[in-house]
């Protein structure tokens, strides 16, 4: 966790604990999950230790960017509790206070935003490159070449970039980050 | 049949095949659909990774500017991520009036307002419920029959919001499949995930969920999805998962109005079968 302070965490996980408090613990959330298998702490357990304040131990692991907002826990869960939401909230919280573990997939998302604030729409090129460089890993790239290559051959993708400036979403983006402080 | 129309980015890139064959197939059969002018991205999953407030403002700037469109006050979304995010806003904004009026701060700085008077619907609910599946099926003249076909509907057009089909056992699907003479492959991993962003930030995780759907597909003689997400997953990785696991997991994937347009007579060309990633060559010659 490094210097992450507890006190933090705890404010910044208080919606979402909220959320939780009619929680039953009868982990129909965790057998519903598609990805509970690359877990080391599962969805109902998630929630527990969020309730009990356990938050140090909750974001020791990556288990909640495992989720691929499929719904099913949503749907089911017995006392209506919106889980993929919960787990939207935690992978917020891990952006906004830039914890070291979850930087690849804060950085991804990241990426991908800063593309439709220049745009308006996301460039799937201009976003992938952006996540490489973010990533500051020269092997990465390696692993998606194949694929980028198909696509461009296709013509499905093609590279187009922006060079800063003000973007055409930047005046929405200013006022959203203001309002929510 | 009139609606407003919302491609989103990926239509736009690498599932352009999907916009080409749903405006096509639209356009055969007679329903007229209006993009909406300026529409901007959804936010996809990445912006309710990061920011509450943004979730919502991206979908709340294309609703407004479909507001101010003439004529239908229905949206037309083929993407099942874009559905769901659009959905979300204006299910949202009915119930809770304080988000609204912060969607609404944030729009003025481009002179926008949400009101709330248009209807998000996904081009599977459409084709399900607006469509006469007679007219199809007499276009067709069971050009299909002898081809069994696994539809696969992935998650965000089923659930959180269980619009027009049953989320857990969605079949909505098979009486279009039927129309072109084929028959619905019976299957369980219909409604299951393929996986979703995971396939690129955790190729390992995604490629096993992958996996299980295409081994699940075995015996059928195409998947046809509804979601430029799983399409893009179940093609991009059936190479790969085929050979780590050393069985031919191979099979063409279409997106389902690609599949309905060739059965009412257009080409491969037409519906723009060169730009999927599987092999689809085959696919003809197994028709009875």
């Amino acid at each position: 966790m490094g210097q992450v302070n507890i006190e933090r965490l705890l404010e910044e996980t208080k919606t979402v604990k909220e959320m939780l408090k009619t929680c039953i613990q009868c982990g129909t959330c965790t057998a519903s999950c598609p990805n509970n298998e690359f877990m080391d702490i599962t969805p109902r357990h998630m929630w527990r230790l969020l309730l009990t304040d356990h938050v140090e131990a909750l974001f020791s692991s990556k288990s909640f960017t495992m989720c691929s907002s499929c719904y099913y826990c949503t749907l089911r869960c017995p006392r209506g509790i919106e889980l993929t939401s919960a787990m939207s909230l935690l992978k917020q919280s891990a952006a906004k206070l830039k914890l070291k573990k979850f930087k690849r997939s804060s950085l991804f998302y990241k990426s991908f935003l800063d593309s439709v604030e220049s745009h308006g729409r996301v460039k799937e090129m201009e976003f992938m490159t952006h996540y490489f460089m973010a990533m500051k890993n020269p092997v990465i790239p390696f692993s998606y070449a194949s694929l980028g290559l198909k696509l461009l051959s296709k013509k499905k993708i093609q590279p187009e970039f922006s060079f800063g400036g003000k973007g055409k979403l930047t005046a929405l983006f200013k006022k959203t980050a203001e309002l929510e402080g | 049949m009139e609606y407003l129309y919302y491609p989103g980015c990926s239509l736009e890139g690498t599932s352009a095949e999907y916009d080409i064959s749903t405006r096509q197939l639209m356009k055969t059969i007679g329903a007229q659909v209006t993009e909406i002018e300026d529409w901007n991205c959804c936010g996809a999953t990445a912006a309710e990774s990061i920011s509450h407030l943004l979730s919502y403002v991206l979908p709340a700037r294309t609703l407004a500017l479909a507001e101010k469109m003439k004529g239908s006050k229905e949206i037309l979304v083929p993407c099942s991520a874009c559905y769901l995010n659009l959905r979300k806003t204006e299910e949202a904004i009915k119930k809770d009036k304080d988000l609204l009026k912060k969607i609404n701060t944030v729009l003025a700085e481009e002179d926008l307002v949400l009101n709330g008077d248009v209807t998000v619907r996904h081009l599977l609910d459409i084709l399900s419920n607006d469509v006469d599946v007679d007219k199809i099926e007499a276009v067709s003249q069971m050009k299909m029959s002898g081809l069994s076909i696994a539809p696969y509907y992935g998650c965000q057009c089923l659930r959180p919001f269980a619009v027009f089909d049953d989320p857990e056992d969605p079949h909505s699907m098979d009486k279009l499949i039927r129309a072109t003479g084929a028959a619905p492959f019976e299957w369980d991993m219909a409604a299951q995930c393929c996986g979703a962003s995971n396939t690129t930030t955790k190729p390992e995780a995604g490629r096993v969920l992958v996996g299980k759907i295409l081994t699940s597909a075995k015996g059928a003689d195409a998947i046809v999805t509804v979601c430029p997400m799983c399409q893009m997953n179940l093609e991009s990785q059936q190479k790969k998962i085929s050979h780590e696991q050393g069985i031919d997991l191979e099979i063409p994937i279409l997106f389902l109005p690609q599949f309905l347009g060739l059965a009412m007579g257009k080409s491969r060309k037409d519906v723009r079968l060169d730009l999927n990633l599987s092999k689809t060559e085959g696919l003809m010659k197994k028709t009875a």
